[in-house]
């Protein structure tokens, strides 16, 4: 594996399968009495998070402690970047701390590329910008293998805003490099321009898409979205791309439901879909932290650890 | 205080320069002496007439070009001086081969009076290294809301012909329309940064394969080319003069050769990093390839050569944008936009045009020097003449050029106060070898004469 994840294009297919594999041991020791492992005792994992997100905040945070690590919490609200201080002096701050893992969450694309550049220790990409979110992909793919026994030929449609979503990009990414077949469904105006040169299919037909599709992940719809003429109005949007009990009905029978969260409940997805038995976005959060856990062992610690 | 508002200092006192066997524009060889800050003889018949204390340059191998002429460069003065100065700004021009250089207006404070284009002027005459022509801001402050007092600036003693808002458009198409018409006047020119705001609100990177895949909003090429093309219709409406600054997409190419070929006043340039870089160079996310426009595909940079090629783009400008370390040393949404350029730019194009045959230096000289000194307004009378031809009685703006050789690109070698430069480790052909300034070297064997 490469030092850093930033991108789910740094993983080959044994690469992600390593990950899943060890995450799936891992996820065992959840049910134990004694959740802590002591593999990364001594090791130093900072959180530095540009943006707020408490859920990916905490699972990150969760994962580093049941390995034993020292956690440092940075965000940009109530630190130095507040003071304006740059990515790099951060970074120069953050390795004279003796970072062994910096955990970056930023909303401009590609600053964990240079973060990567500016310390020694291992970089985790936890979101940027629009780029990339490649655990959220592993955690989707680990829900998927979970649910359906398989990732090979799995059909997954990803419906909404694929032109802003870095969730998307690093599914389309993973998925390809495991073998299933993404369809993206979204309207025009949230694809990006050159997305039929993407490994997999593109439709603007929700309800044309569905029957095919043994996953349906649906992205958030982004607030400021709402007012730049991407879509006429919400409810227009919700009617043609929103996942409600009809659209479900649509869905072959074993096919689940997923969203990265959080969700706009009514909006690109109803009520009772998200609460349905279909939907398994409450384990994605679960199966989130195993994921964490694992890439950071497999990143620091897995080669000296003791089992 | 000295007045630099004099007379030229002490040209006429330089002693003269004999320059031996250089080839004139890559043809035969052939001798040039420079006295009295003209070129006094130019042929095989010069060295028979060496004059008492006369200096002898043996230009064996290179090549004689007039001296080039940029109509782009942001020497950052006054407001920037950590990014350039127009004496380094102006160092860097010469180590280029440049005689002449226009200095774009988006200054702290905005050159949109007499007073701050004047100052510029100046302080280009006291570093004396080459000619700075200051740009005209088009409206107040770049603002984009009311006309700046262009009669004014055209009445200094900057003597000013080219206005633009570089760094932002004049989208709006009254004001962009009133410019065109109000410049007629005094026989000026309004070069036009051609992208529409709305369709690049945040925009970071050409829109296509490389913004999807790394997730940075696009900057499509038809913001660009809208503009272009109302532009184009504007400037045939009122029978003004229309620059189109850094030209960067294959459709722009084709607008232009279509306003061009109705007959309307319509000229255009290309930078050099246009003609040889594309945005592959962006996957790794490192902010010194930002630029605004920014690099575009292969098709693009074919058609840009293409088009340079054939005439429809009349020039090569730099657009030279130094920045300061910390403001490239960011994430890529947060750096600033532009490239250093004046020092590689002639090598860019060697490498670019020369060396793929699409150019010769007969070429060259015409697209770097010739047609941007008539863009300008560098080619009438006054002591600011340009673009001349290397013949006996032209001001003795030159440059001597090694096309043999060949080397890596070093920034922290550059006089430039700014290390941006996107050739930074890449091997390019061709070394400047001295440059004259109306027969004062600026540059000799690579370095700063002065």
């Amino acid at each position: 594996m490469n030092r850093h994840l930033i991108s789910a294009a740094d993983l080959s297919r044994d690469d992600a399968l390593l990950i899943l594999d060890t995450a799936e041991e891992l996820a065992q020791m959840a049910d134990r009495p004694i959740r802590k492992l002591p593999t990364l005792r001594g090791r130093t994992v900072v959180n530095l998070f540009y943006e707020d997100s408490t859920r990916t905040r905490i699972s990150f945070e969760a994962a580093a402690k049941r390995l034993s690590a020292d956690v440092i919490n940075f965000s940009a609200k109530g630190s130095s970047v507040a003071k304006g201080e740059s990515l790099k002096d951060t970074a120069l701050t953050l390795e004279a701390m003796g970072a062994d893992a910096v955990v970056i969450r930023h909303s401009a694309s590609g600053a964990p590329h240079r973060l990567a550049g500016w310390v020694r220790g291992s970089v985790v990409n936890a979101g940027d910008g629009a780029h990339e979110h490649p655990t959220q992909a592993l955690l989707d793919a680990f829900t998927m293998r979970r649910r359906l026994g398989r990732l090979e030929g799995l059909r997954v449609a990803i419906v909404g805003d694929v032109l802003h979503s870095r969730v998307a990009r690093s599914n389309v990414r993973l998925l390809r490099t495991l073998g299933a077949e993404v369809m993206l469904v979204a309207p025009p105006t949230l694809l990006p321009v050159a997305v039929g040169g993407w490994p997999c299919e593109v439709s603007y037909d929700l309800d044309a898409a569905l029957p095919k599709a043994d996953v349906v992940m649906m992205l958030r719809v982004q607030q400021e979205r709402m007012n730049a003429a991407y879509f006429p109005t919400v409810r227009e949007y919700s009617r043609r791309y929103g996942l409600d009990s009809r659209r479900m009905a649509l869905l072959p029978e074993h096919a689940i439901i997923m969203h990265p969260g959080p969700m706009n409940r009514g909006v690109e997805i109803a009520a009772d879909v998200a609460d349905s038995v279909r939907s398994t976005i409450v384990e994605q959060v679960s199966n989130g932290v195993s994921v964490r856990m694992a890439v950071l062992y497999l990143l620091l610690g897995g080669s000296e650890a003791q089992r | 205080m000295t007045d630099w508002s004099g007379p030229w200092p002490a040209e006429q006192d330089q002693p003269p320069w004999l320059i031996r066997g250089a080839r004139l524009l890559g043809g035969a060889a052939a001798d040039l002496l420079l006295a009295g800050g003209l070129i006094a003889e130019a042929g095989p018949a010069a060295a028979g007439s060496l004059p008492a204390g006369a200096q002898v340059l043996d230009a064996t191998g290179l090549i004689a070009l007039p001296g080039l002429v940029d109509l782009h460069t942001h020497l950052r003065e006054p407001g920037r001086e950590d990014a350039e100065t127009v004496e380094t700004g102006t160092a860097a021009a010469a180590l280029g081969g440049f005689t002449a250089v226009h200095a774009m207006a988006n200054t702290d404070p905005v050159a949109d009076t007499a007073g701050v284009v004047e100052q510029i002027w100046r302080l280009g005459r006291r570093a004396g290294r080459c000619d700075v022509r200051p740009v005209g801001a088009v409206t107040t402050g770049l603002a984009g809301s009311r006309l700046a007092e262009l009669g004014a600036m055209a009445d200094s003693a900057a003597r000013v012909r080219v206005f633009s808002d570089d760094g932002r458009c004049v989208s709006d198409a009254v004001l962009m329309r009133r410019a065109l018409e109000y410049v007629k006047a005094f026989d000026g020119v309004i070069a036009q940064h051609a992208q529409e705001p709305r369709l690049t609100d945040g925009a970071q990177v050409n829109e296509g394969e490389m913004s999807g895949r790394l997730g940075l909003a696009g900057w499509p090429a038809v913001a660009e080319e809208a503009i272009i093309a109302r532009d184009c219709l504007l400037a045939a409406h009122v029978g003004s003069a229309l620059h189109v600054c850094h030209v960067s997409t294959a459709g722009s190419v084709e607008i232009i050769r279509w306003a061009k070929s109705k007959g309307w006043r319509v000229t255009a340039e290309v930078t050099p990093h246009h003609l040889l870089l594309t945005d592959d160079l962006v996957a790794d996310y490192d902010p010194v390839y930002k630029v605004n426009p920014p690099l575009r595909t292969a098709a693009d940079v074919a058609a840009l050569r293409a088009g340079l090629a054939d005439g429809t783009i009349d020039c090569v400008a730099t657009d030279h944008a130094p920045h300061p370390v910390e403001a490239k040393e960011t994430e890529w949404q947060v750096a600033a936009f532009g490239m250093t350029g004046l020092e590689t730019a002639l090598r860019a194009v060697q490498e670019a045009m020369v060396e793929t045959g699409l150019l010769d230096w007969a070429g060259v000289a015409d697209r770097m020097s010739v047609r941007p000194a008539v863009i300008g307004r560098l080619d009438g009378v006054g002591a600011e003449l340009h673009g001349c031809p290397l013949v006996t009685g032209s001001p003795a703006n030159l440059v001597l050029y090694d096309p043999a050789a060949r080397d890596v690109v070093d920034p922290a070698a550059h006089a430039s106060r700014s290390r941006n430069s996107p050739f930074a480790g890449m091997t390019l052909p061709g070394r400047v070898v001295a440059t004259f300034l109306r027969g004062t070297p600026t540059v000799l064997d690579g370095k700063l004469a002065r």
